[in-house]
């Protein structure tokens, strides 16, 4: 260790001899605080993603390390946002990694207690049965005069406006051809 | 605007930076107000007389920009000499039937066209169906050709009988009924009429606050009067401008999980308007009308093609026939007083909270409670995942768990960076997000979920004969293995040219005749070229201020809708300074810094010869290229249920008596009459004085809807933690409220707790010579999470607009006291008591035609 370096580890030398006369930035930075870098910049990639919550859609970089989410940042390309984010744009790291997130899938069964733990596929294909039976036992033909009517009134769905264009295309698309008509969303609302 | 859409709030921010004045209206004074230069208190649910106050003031002192209303407008076009306004007849239009709460529109139409008019029965059948909703990127039908008075002096030309509407709504009348002061309020009105014109403009934003009111649409239709009398349409820095509350819900009405509507607009069949394939196409396009809408043909063969694909065919009406119809209003509410009754089976919840974000939070808990199975979708555990097991009907005794009989099933949900796909904002534009990480332990995309669920359903029924299965059958419904490819789906939305194989790049190119294919025609371009427009993210600062290789807007990648009308008729930009699209006369095109929203080659002087119809009549200057007539409307001859121009009336729960008409309310507002959907009493109806205060509701800037994505996070929790109602000092005074401590507001629906605030962020306003206190409280809160509390929408009740069936949640009655609401069945006790001393008994009627009925009655039948 030279005398410079020697001398510019003390925090005093550094506060009187350099940009930061009141010792509450650089001078008053530790060895430790010195090494630290930003999540930013150690990430593996970024993906370019847009805000989750309100509709002004700002641009988010999501920061990826080690396959998890490591940081989310306003992206300052947006022309919407420049950059900017809110309190909960700003949140939306630990909306994605919160211990809170549910990970599993969980069952009630009728007159239930509590959740008991279902494997994926298991309720994957008990939906499938439900949704199956409540339509033939609610399908209508044809209206008292005749006219067709192809459709159950035994299933009823409220979605999100979270969900993506193409994920609410498919659900149109599918419940539309099974008939099932009482198909809502958050846009009514 | 500051509160809910920070960021967005920058730009108004720097409008202020460079000279703009900003003018906040709001019954609440927020940050918006903080940083506006003019903010006014006003009293919820009385807009349309404000802003009917606002067009009074430009048609009597001639403010309008005379030259964009001639030639953009209806306004010198003549009604029929059979409509009859509400001024004559007391708060209604001519036409209305008091069995129905319909009107017969004949004599709202133009002169000469009355036979054109929606009857009774259709009006009945749109209002349940909420038809209103197909006009977003259409307007209504209307024959093209209409007897006009170019000089505006006709008595029946639409600016006299506009001019006439609104001379009542004076100064005076809106320091009435809204509390505003004259002086305040003509200092509004020069603000707005001084900055518009040639050389100005002026935007008008809102909040979806507005939408939710009884007549909702009408406030906005008012708004949307203003600005094209002023020319302050189609232009820079104009424009009525939606503020949305959600990522993508634009996108969810664009391409919707709404029961009325299939993608780009276009109609679900209903049984009897729609029998036959001919009937669907002929009330989408409107024959002999103006516009692009007449190629609706094209559109609806290609989304029949998309989901049918091959098993689609001219000889089977392209599968037309394998669609499910519908019969009358099948929307969430009424979906959810079926559930109470029993006749739902199952429900679907995908990323939604009705629990706590819908109206008549006890109604949407005691419905659940009552299916045979609910699936749940959501990130994290929701209200309306646990309405039977901590929900408040389990406090009070009405849901007992080992009783209800509801299977439940909880699907985690894949987080918006687990999944790749578009979002489209609230400027209509689609963004696409990249899948950054895999999803969470059982995560899973709703397109996975969807796309398992419909393989699974398929492989059950492989082989079937039965009729009602074949449209299961036939779909095309092939997303790969496990996870569907998000951009394969934009794909298919985007269409196909069938013949080549490749990707269309505009709706334009779209067929008839089952040639091409496409899921949402006002999405067609968003893959031009065989690239991925929504993924383009050319930096904000290497591009003009438009910044059109941002994302990708419908349609067309247009940023500004009806463009044309920033150019003079002429195709001349109105001044340099809001130059914008105009006519290039040397190269014989339109140009500009958008993509002009003009055929391109159609040169301003361009007359259709005579009997055109759809896209050749529009003339060089009909400017509103997607309207019948190719004008903005200042009247609306038809597409609505309630009335051809906005009408001051009392929202469904108010204590002031309708101070312009005998129509107390708006006489077609959708009503669900029923024991357990009370309204509280409103004059001319007695006990008023029951719940004697106005509420209303909104969002706080650290919280998000229903709180499934914020009363879970821990730094947003700690911003907010507790569910509050603001009171003015004046009204703390009245009732003995305590600042921090407790009360409880009560409506004939419910009694919620709140801690207290104190504030004179809210004003006591004066109408109608007495003092009119209102409350605000927030909704975000329930029974889940990191913090809990009551919930608002507990206490509002199910009234619809006509025209959307979108329910009145900002504004009703109410009564607040000190201290905590009761708990357990003496909750119940205590909210009954107050339904008694209202008069509502279980089969209490509230009346809805009100006009001529001075003499109050109990409504009981």
């Amino acid at each position: 260790m030279g005398v410079k370096t020697w001398i510019e580890g003390w925090p005093v030398y550094r506060q009187l001899t350099g940009t930061d006369p009141l010792g509450r930035g650089a001078a008053a930075q530790s060895k430790k605080s010195k090494e630290l870098q930003p999540r930013t910049e150690t990430a593996d990639r970024v993906a370019k993603s847009v805000c989750p919550y309100c509709a002004v859609g700002c641009g988010q970089r999501i920061f990826v390390k080690d396959e998890k989410v490591v940081q989310i940042e306003g992206d300052p390309d947006s022309p919407v946002s420049r950059g900017r984010l809110c309190p909960k744009g700003s949140a939306s790291l630990s909306l994605v990694t919160s211990e809170r997130r549910q990970k599993k899938v969980l069952y009630r069964r009728p007159y239930g207690k509590d959740w008991e733990e279902l494997d994926l596929s298991t309720a994957m294909e008990m939906i499938a049965d439900r949704v199956l039976a409540a339509r033939d036992a609610t399908w209508e033909d044809a209206d008292p005069d005749g006219k067709p009517l192809n459709r159950t009134r035994g299933i009823s769905s409220l979605g999100g406006a979270t969900l993506d264009n193409e994920e609410n295309y498919l659900i149109k698309k599918l419940f539309t051809a099974m008939g099932a008509i009482q198909i809502e969303n958050q846009a009514r609302i | 605007m500051a509160e809910a859409h920070p960021v967005g709030f920058q730009w108004v921010i720097e409008a202020k930076n460079r000279g703009a004045k900003v003018i906040h209206v709001d019954p609440r004074f927020t940050r918006t107000s903080a940083l506006a230069h003019t903010y006014l208190p006003v009293r919820a649910g009385a807009d349309i007389a404000f802003l009917g106050g606002v067009v009074n003031y430009i048609l009597s002192n001639e403010k309008d920009f005379r030259e964009y209303v001639l030639a953009y407008t209806n306004a010198s076009m003549l009604v029929s000499e059979e409509f009859q306004d509400t001024e004559d007849l007391d708060g209604l239009f001519s036409g209305y039937d008091p069995e129905t709460n319909t009107y017969d529109q004949s004599s709202w139409q133009y002169a000469g066209q009355q036979d054109e008019g929606q009857e009774e029965e259709d009006s009945h059948v749109d209002r349940e169906t909420a038809s209103g909703l197909e006009q977003e990127s259409h307007g209504p039908p209307i024959p093209a050709d209409v007897p006009r008075d170019p000089t505006l002096q006709d008595p029946r030309c639409v600016y006299q009988v506009l001019k006439r509407h609104y001379a009542r709504y004076t100064p005076e009348v809106v320091e009435r009924l809204c509390g505003v002061p004259q002086e305040k309020f003509l200092e509004v009105c020069e603000a707005w009429t001084a900055n518009s014109g040639r050389e100005r403009t002026t935007a008008l934003v809102y909040s979806v606050g507005w939408t939710q009111h009884s007549v909702g649409v009408q406030y906005i239709r008012t708004g949307a009067i203003i600005q094209l009398l002023l020319g302050n349409m189609g232009r820079p820095g104009g424009g009525v401008m939606a503020l949305r509350g959600h990522a993508s819900i634009q996108g969810s009405t664009d391409i919707p999980t709404l029961f009325n509507l299939l993608p780009g607009y276009l109609p679900m069949p209903h049984v009897s308007q729609h029998e036959t394939f001919d009937q669907w196409i002929d009330a989408i396009r409107h024959p002999e009308q103006k516009g692009f809408w007449s190629n609706a043909k094209s559109y609806a063969v290609s989304l029949l093609k998309a989901y049918w694909g091959d098993a689609a065919t001219e000889e089977n009406d392209y599968g037309y026939g394998w669609m499910p119809r519908l019969t009358g209003d099948h929307g969430t509410y009424q979906q959810v007083l079926d559930m109470i009754d029993g006749k739902i089976k199952g429900y679907f919840l995908l990323g939604q909270n009705p629990a706590v974000g819908s109206a008549h939070g006890r109604a949407q808990r005691l419905g659940m409670a009552n299916l045979d199975w609910l699936v749940v979708r959501d990130l994290y555990m929701i209200e309306s995942a646990t309405f039977w097991k901590n929900g408040p009907e389990v406090q009070t005794g009405e849901i007992v768990p080992e009783e209800c009989k509801t299977e439940v099933f909880f699907m985690p949900a894949a987080s918006h960076v687990e999944k790749e796909g578009t979002f489209t904002q609230t400027q209509r534009m689609l963004q696409w997000r990249e899948k950054a990480v895999e999803p969470l332990g059982e995560a899973t995309s709703e397109l996975w979920f969807f796309y398992h669920l419909g393989k699974i359903i398929r492989e059950r029924l492989a082989g079937s004969t039965r009729t009602r299965d074949q449209a299961l059958l036939n779909l095309t419904w092939d997303y790969g293995e496990d996870e569907p490819d998000g951009e394969a789906v934009l794909k298919e939305i985007n269409g196909y040219d069938l013949t080549t194989g490749k990707l269309l790049s505009s709706f334009t190119e779209m067929k008839p005749d089952g040639t091409t294919s496409g899921g949402c025609w006002i999405y067609t371009g968003v893959f031009k070229d065989g690239v991925n427009q929504a993924n383009r993210r050319k930096p904000g600062s290497e591009q003009n201020y438009v910044a059109p290789e941002w994302g990708w807007a419908w349609p067309a990648n247009r940023r500004t809708l009806y463009n044309r009308a920033s150019a003079d008729p002429e195709g001349k930009p109105w001044s340099e300074r809001k130059k914008y699209v105009w006519w290039d006369a040397e190269k014989g095109e339109w140009t500009g810094d958008d993509v002009p929203d003009f055929e391109k080659t159609k040169p301003p002087s361009y007359r259709p010869p005579e009997g055109a119809s759809g896209v050749e009549a529009i003339s060089g200057d009909d400017a509103f290229i997607m309207q019948g007539d190719g004008k903005g409307w200042l009247y609306a001859p038809s597409g609505l249920i309630d009335g051809p121009m906005p009408t001051h009336y009392e929202p469904a729960e108010s204590m002031v008596r309708n101070p312009l008409y005998g129509q107390q309310a708006n006489p077609t507002r959708k009503v669900y009459q029923r024991s357990d959907n009370l309204t509280n009493p409103s004059p001319p109806e007695r006990h008023s004085e029951v719940f004697p205060y106005v509420f209303s509701t909104s969002r706080l800037t650290e919280h998000h809807t229903a709180g499934g994505m914020s009363r879970q996070l821990a730094y947003l929790s700690e911003l907010q933690p507790e569910m509050f109602v603001e009171v003015s000092p004046e009204l703390a005074a009245e009732r003995g409220l305590e600042h921090m401590g407790w009360a409880h507001i009560v409506t004939a629906r419910a009694a919620i707790e709140a801690k207290v605030m104190v504030t004179d962020r809210l004003t006591p306003l004066r109408i109608e010579g007495r003092v009119v206190h209102q409350l605000w409280m927030p909704y975000h809160w329930g029974s889940e999470g990191l913090i809990t509390g009551d919930s608002a929408n507990d206490l509002i009740g199910i009234t619809l607009d006509p025209n959307v069936l979108i329910q009145e949640s900002k504004v009703g009655t109410c009564d607040i006291q000190p201290g905590l609401r009761p708990t357990g069945r003496e909750l119940l006790k205590y909210v009954q008591d107050y339904r008694d001393r209202a008069g509502l008994a279980a089969d209490h009627h509230t009346p809805i035609m009100t006009v001529g009925e001075e003499n109050a009655d109990d409504g009981q039948q």
